[in-house]
């Protein structure tokens, strides 16, 4: 472990005990991370293509129902688990190497950098060996090998020694900046390792206590009720803890990179302390439509779920504020001048405004998802995959890829190679998810199930209703596929190629009108009490309704692999 | 903590949307008593398909008059694979499942519930007359966009309702 000890005292910028073979073994670090994020990303993306060209009946070499399923499998798990996570801990080093000059706890980092690569490789091996086609929800009784369970855990213990080290700079830039904050990206990535831990207690407990000693034949039955509820204690605040990190994105770089300012920074704290907060006790808005959870937990989930939107709507102005202030000091003028005057060619730029655009139609469909009533209409159906295609496909990944194009060239030292694809990318991404999710919506609408091989059901009369709108999203599968590929031409281009130079350092965005001798620390800043708040909340919510359905009379069921 | 004019007026104004946003959906529970599906009820899956509630899949009438429905679904098929109901009424839907989860959606309807294994799912619903498809909406395994019945829906005077039940059984 690095023993970097932070002079009381310190001011907000650069740190004193930052050398360069320091920075560059935490480069290292950070650089690997983004390579397994890119291999994931690359890998599910083409698989993404052949389901959406399979799903619009297409013929391909080798497709069949089996092969299908196996695919969405390994596409949600490459996609959802694998290169967020890896990504997302890849910034989290940058951001806390920055804050405190060196990457904590790097040794360790290290070990759970290869734990979570192990885990993921073994997960990967069972599914495209065809003995874990349980889609990267895994509800049982649909039972996957054992080590498919077990690898899962693994990428999911890595990411929390990851969560500790963030915790611990944050911690120690605290300690050093006496009283006053720390940077915004710093609070906010802690915020979201907090909210990690606290969210995968519940997928943890699912793996531990049911489904790898089941799949190990210790136990022969298990609760799939259970299970569920583990599940998606767990499922939602995953959710944020894919946004979160884009939001650290949009507030402290996008403004800087538009060559504007932060609108109103000490707003931006509030909002990640809330989302600590409320990302947690609103998993049964995932489980409207199931038995054995009584209604009235049902509603007051669905209430905590639309207060989480309060601070996304927040960050909405904030952002378009931030915009409106760098399109005005690049000559805009006018009520929308200044949407024009935008870097728009600049494609960190670009990524994230139109990932921004895509979240906004997200975020409406989100709202409907998680209304009590409304729910029934479209749950399960290709609505649902429309919409996160939306806001972990759009406002998560295409935020990702504009972040990439950003750090990778300052922890490589080279510039971006293929420069061209990197801006032509963003807006590809953009007409192909647009094809694909309003096609995907409108077909749930009409009631298409999530998840199918093929469309037909024996020449249903309201089947034909889909076939058109499958078409079209096949379509856009293949423009997406051609913008993911543009990505990992980008990153591997870059990593590998890309002409060697010195490049500027992170620099957060400057937050407009910060008072002279800085912010002071509010009470948002006290993240410690936001997770205890959160962790009050979490037991208001799940204890009871927990309690009532393990004291039911519960049979469980034994494995089925019907795959 | 000095927030801009603008931006507390923003903040306001989410305020009330959300405001809007609870008390309709808390009206709607309320008062019209509106929920989706959370009966609680147990079933030892391995032996649902002999237990009396499921044993005899379809339409029946109770002693009240109220029209019900039991339904299995099972990899890869719903029993029975076609219900015939009369338009208008309020019918009540009784689901389990012996093997994986599945999803009952009546395509086209609001009337959609999982089917828990070790558990009954209920709701109660009407539809106008017409012909449905039902698709099951969770992944069950290789077959699984294969797994459909058909709802016909009559209207009421044509529906050949079956004998009322002499005693409430549910």
């Amino acid at each position: 472990m690095s023993s970097e000890a932070i002079k009381p005292g310190l001011s907000t910028e650069t740190p004193s005990r930052d050398t360069p073979r320091d920075e560059a073994a935490g480069n290292r670090l950070i650089r690997a991370n983004i390579w397994v994020a890119v291999t994931a990303f690359g890998v599910a993306a083409a698989m993404a293509m052949m389901q959406a060209i399979s799903r619009a009946n297409l013929e391909l070499p080798y497709r069949s129902a089996s092969m299908y399923y196996m695919s969405v499998t390994a596409h949600g798990i490459l996609m959802a688990l694998v290169f967020t996570t890896f990504f997302i801990m890849g910034l989290g080093w940058a951001i806390a190497q920055k804050e405190i000059g060196a990457v904590p706890w790097r040794r360790a980092g290290w070990i759970a950098f290869w734990l979570a690569v192990a885990g993921v490789v073994m997960a990967l091996a069972t599914v495209f060996a065809f003995k874990s086609s349980v889609l990267y929800t895994f509800y049982p009784p649909l039972q996957a090998h054992p080590l498919f369970y077990i690898g899962l855990t693994l990428l999911v213990v890595g990411s929390w020694v990851w969560a500790g080290a963030m915790i611990t700079a944050w911690r120690r830039s605290r300690a050093a900046r006496g009283g006053r904050p720390v940077s915004l990206a710093m609070h906010a990535t802690t915020a979201n390792a907090m909210l990690w831990l606290l969210a995968t207690l519940g997928v943890a407990a699912e793996m531990l206590l049911q489904l790898i000693p089941w799949s190990l034949g210790l136990v022969e039955r298990v609760d799939p009720l259970l299970a569920r509820t583990l599940f998606w204690f767990f499922g939602h605040p995953l959710v944020y803890f894919w946004i979160l990190p884009a939001y650290t994105i949009w507030y402290a770089v996008l403004p800087r990179e538009a060559g504007g300012k932060l609108f109103s920074e000490p707003l931006g704290r509030m909002v990640f302390a809330l989302f600590l907060v409320f990302s947690t006790p609103v998993g049964f808005h995932h489980q409207f439509q199931d038995p054995g959870i009584p209604a009235g937990w049902k509603l007051l989930h669905t209430f905590n779920t639309m207060i989480i939107s309060f601070p996304s709507m927040v960050t909405a102005f904030t952002i378009v504020a931030s915009l409106e202030v760098a399109g005005r000091l690049r000559g805009g003028t006018g009520l929308f001048g200044w949407i024009r005057t935008l870097p728009w060619g600049n494609p960190v730029v670009s990524s994230v405004l139109l990932a921004c655009l895509l979240f906004m139609v997200g975020g409406f469909g989100g709202s409907i998802n998680a209304a009590y009533a409304l729910n029934s209409v479209v749950h399960n159906t290709a609505w649902v995959t429309a919409h996160f295609h939306l806001t972990v496909g759009s406002a998560a990944a295409l935020t990702f890829m504009g972040a990439c194009y950003w750090l990778v060239p300052k922890v490589s030292g080279r510039d971006l190679e293929l420069s061209l694809l990197a801006k032509v990318q963003p807006y590809l991404w953009f007409l192909g998810m647009a094809l694909f999710s309003f096609t995907g919506h409108v077909a749930g609408l009409l009631g298409l199930p999530r998840r199918v091989f093929a469309t037909s059901y024996g020449d249903a009369a309201q089947a034909h209703a889909w076939e058109w709108l499958t078409s079209i999203s096949a379509i856009g599968g293949v423009v997406l596929f051609a913008s993911a590929g543009f990505f990992v031409l980008v990153m591997v281009g870059t990593m590998l190629a890309g002409p060697r130079r010195e490049q500027a350092p992170i620099q957060w965005a400057e937050s407009l009108g910060t008072p002279s001798e800085g912010y002071a620390s509010t009470v948002w800043d006290r993240l410690g009490l936001w997770f205890g708040v959160a962790v009050v909340l979490v037991v208001i919510a799940y204890a009871i309704p927990l309690y009532d359905l393990l004291h039911l009379t519960r049979y469980g069921s034994q494995g089925f692999k019907p795959f | 903590m000095n927030v801009d004019l603008y931006e507390r007026i923003w903040m306001w104004g989410v305020g009330a949307m959300l405001a809007v946003f609870f008390g309709s959906t808390a009206a709607a529970a309320v008062m019209s008593q509106i929920h989706p599906p959370s009966h609680i009820e147990t079933i030892d899956p391995r032996t649902a398909l002999s237990d009396p509630r499921f044993k005899h899949q379809g339409v029946r009438v109770d002693a009240s008059g109220r029209v019900h429905a039991t339904v299995v679904g099972l990899m890869f098929t719903w029993m029975p694979t076609e219900l015939i109901l009369p338009a208008d009424t309020p019918v009540t839907f009784h689901l389990t499942s012996p093997d994986v989860i599945h999803g009952f959606e009546i395509v086209r309807t609001n009337g959609q519930a999982m089917v828990v294994p070790g558990y009954v799912s209920q709701f109660t619903t009407q539809f106008a007359a017409g012909e449905y498809l039902v698709a099951c909406n969770e992944y069950c395994g290789v077959g699984h966009h294969t797994m459909a019945s058909r709802l016909k829906v009559v209207p009421k005077s044509q529906w050949q309702a079956p004998a009322r039940e002499t005693a409430n059984v549910q």
